[in-house]
């Protein structure tokens, strides 16, 4: 018995080192490896999946713009190839959920399993105390899956670079202005930052909820209004957008945020300018031989009378300091959820 | 030093009070059994000791004041919650090295010895394990961290006979060889009096008795005699069981005092005693301040 007696060593205890961060390294890793290996398998097959795409992307767009004439039936076909090549990825909506399932299987379960298996009650009361292990789970993971995903970004970055560049071309090639809602997430740092709040969104969820399956659909929600809620609101008032008017062929790669009427200084309403337009329609369609010139002899012949068309849009060359802005206040976002899931664990108890 | 102290604390759930009016010192160097039926506040009294939950209302603090749930008061108190959470996908050698990596003192060679004699394979996933082994499993992780305080949340509910009793055996040792001071919580009142020698017994979220369990029998007796004068004692009476004939009177009373004529008197068991409080959640027997041990007190019901 005396082998498993336990020596008294009171007073060595003011001596003993704290436990360091790097303990809890480990106890993290070790905890979350598997987590980490699914995000990477995840990540790793859409980085594949880009590379292969995106060469064959790569290579129609190539062919297309190297074609001459431009107006014969092969350049045409070529064109058409390029367009309907990787339909699924054009819009950029696959990538945009890989932030949301990041949060939701990986940040969701960090906390909210602990508390739905009871494991809290071990992992809290151990000595390195609960709030810094919540911290050194939750910074460090967040920060892999963030920089993990923002490599993946890089690859998205080159891979939809036909169709910012088929924006400056005056091609039919399908295009995408650099501030377009599906794709302005998926590149540069948005990315990596959306991850992060993605994750923090569902480590905070899991806190709140403590069961992993309702702290996943949380999350999930969250993120997608989130996602909408910037598309929609805050994005297109990052910085003031340009206002001009009676611009018939917009600049290349613009963003419109709103377009306006107005006749004799006073605004038009919508509905007052449809119905001009259907006035008008008949008589233009016979001399606008394609769709989009009857785009540009309608504005011609309203501004011919006196109609003044106003738009405000946001230039594709805003793209990085949008880039940075959105980044900019996802990050911050993410810390304040991290630092609130923290004090949520440090000040709340079973 | 106090091991855990008490002072009017509450823990209030919505608006129901799970725990009220909880003044409580218990000397270091004890057993402690928290005893009392299912909703009596046990597990919210032993959260609150070790930092899981925070007070409505009141002061708890461990280890000779330090405050429940500070790095200071984690450091020197284990833990093993109510049906023994482990991380059921990692194997024993990984829980191992897991508390190690938690906490500031680990002694790893008394883990692994203490394993090797349960029979309880490192290699094997915590949640392979059977309930008894992963009780034991717990109990050995909480104990290498050498504390001064073991908290263990009615750690043999769910163990069979043999389990518990081995179970049972590791905390006494730990307690008599490495002078751990150990505060159970139990609604099992067959070993009381076997492994515990401070007892509180709680009902309805209130502590209806607190104190050595050697004072606590030297100032109760048994007292036997006819039913029909069962109503004429004087001296407080805890519980009274009558039956046709006899009736007999559980009373706070020391063994010097007199008996009435007719009655016989004897001492009361530790499982009896707590049975009378418990069917009488109204009375109470509350000690004043803490006072340190007192052998001479003991001697009185042998």
């Amino acid at each position: 018995m005396t082998a498993l007696t336990l020596p008294a060593r009171r007073d060595e205890d003011a001596s003993l080192p704290p436990v360091s961060w790097r303990q809890m390294a480990w106890v993290t890793w070790r905890q979350h490896r598997m987590m980490l290996a699914g995000v990477a398998v995840v990540l790793g097959a859409l980085a594949v999946t880009l590379v292969i795409a995106g060469l064959r992307l790569h290579h129609a767009f190539a062919a297309a713009i190297a074609c001459r004439p431009v107006t014969s039936l092969a350049c045409n076909n070529l064109v058409s190839t390029f367009n309907g090549t990787n339909g699924f990825l054009a819009n950029g909506y696959v990538l945009q959920a890989v932030p949301a399932l990041i949060g939701a299987f990986a940040g969701a379960p960090v906390l909210a399993r602990e508390l739905e298996t009871g494991t809290f009650r071990y992992a809290w009361t151990q000595g390195f105390g609960r709030w810094r292990w919540t911290l050194a789970k939750l910074v460090p993971l967040a920060v892999t899956v963030a920089v993990a995903a923002g490599a993946l970004s890089l690859l998205s970055a080159w891979y939809y670079q036909p169709y910012f560049a088929a924006d400056n071309l005056n091609l039919s090639l399908a295009s995408t202005p650099s501030l377009d809602s599906g794709t302005f997430g998926i590149r540069g740092i948005a990315f990596a930052a959306w991850t992060l709040a993605a994750f923090a969104i569902g480590a905070l969820a899991g806190m709140l909820i403590r069961r992993v399956v309702p702290a996943i659909a949380a999350t999930l929600a969250v993120y997608v209004g989130l996602g909408a809620a910037t598309v929609l609101y805050l994005r297109p008032h990052y910085l003031t957008p340009v206002l001009t008017r009676n611009v018939f062929l917009p600049p290349a790669s613009a963003s419109y945020v709103s377009q306006w009427w107005t006749k004799g200084g006073r605004r038009q309403s919508p509905f007052a300018m449809t119905r001009i337009y259907d006035q008008l329609v008949p008589g233009v369609s016979s001399k606008a031989q394609k769709v989009h010139e009857f785009y540009q002899v309608v504005p011609r012949y309203l501004t011919q009378h006196g109609y003044t068309e106003w738009t405000r849009y946001q230039p594709g060359s805003r793209f990085w300091p949008f880039q940075w802005i959105e980044g900019g206040w996802l990050i911050v976002l993410s810390a304040l959820l991290i630092a609130a899931t923290v004090w949520l664990v440090r000040r709340r108890a079973a | 030093m106090n091991i855990l102290e008490t002072s009017r604390l509450g823990k209030r759930y919505g608006s129901t009070w799970a725990l009220r009016e909880c003044t409580l010192a218990i000397p270091a160097g004890h057993v402690t059994a928290l005893v009392g039926p299912n909703g009596a506040g046990k597990t919210t009294l032993l959260n609150l000791a070790v930092g899981l939950a925070a007070p409505s209302a009141g002061v708890v603090t461990v280890l000779g004041g330090r405050p429940a749930g500070s790095p200071a008061a984690l450091d020197g108190i284990a833990f093993v919650a109510q049906d023994t959470p482990l991380y059921k996908t990692l194997s024993v050698a990984d829980m191992v090295h897991l508390t190690r990596n938690l906490n500031r003192r680990f002694d790893r060679r008394y883990a692994h010895s203490r394993l090797g004699e349960l029979d309880i394979p490192l290699r094997r996933k915590a949640g392979k394990l059977s309930g008894g082994q992963q009780a034991q499993l717990a109990l050995t992780l909480a104990l290498a961290r050498r504390p001064r305080l073991l908290v263990l949340d009615e750690p043999v509910a769910m163990l069979d006979p043999i389990a518990r009793h081995d179970f049972m055996a590791t905390v006494l040792m730990a307690a008599a060889d490495d002078g751990v001071s150990v505060l159970l919580s139990s609604h099992v009142l067959a070993e009381l009096e076997r492994v515990a020698d401070y007892l509180i017994l709680m009902s309805r979220g209130r502590v209806q008795m607190a104190g050595e369990v050697d004072d606590l029998l030297a100032s109760h007796r048994l007292l036997t005699g006819p039913a029909a004068e069962a109503g004429q004692y004087e001296r407080p009476v805890v519980h009274v069981r009558r039956g046709a004939v006899q009736a007999h009177l559980l009373v706070r009373a020391a063994a010097d005092e007199p008996v009435p004529p007719g009655w016989e008197a004897h001492p009361v068991g530790l499982e009896e005693l707590a049975l009378a409080y418990l069917r009488e959640p109204s009375a109470a027997a509350l000690p004043g301040p803490a006072r340190d041990r007192d052998i001479e007190s003991s001697e009185v019901t042998k």
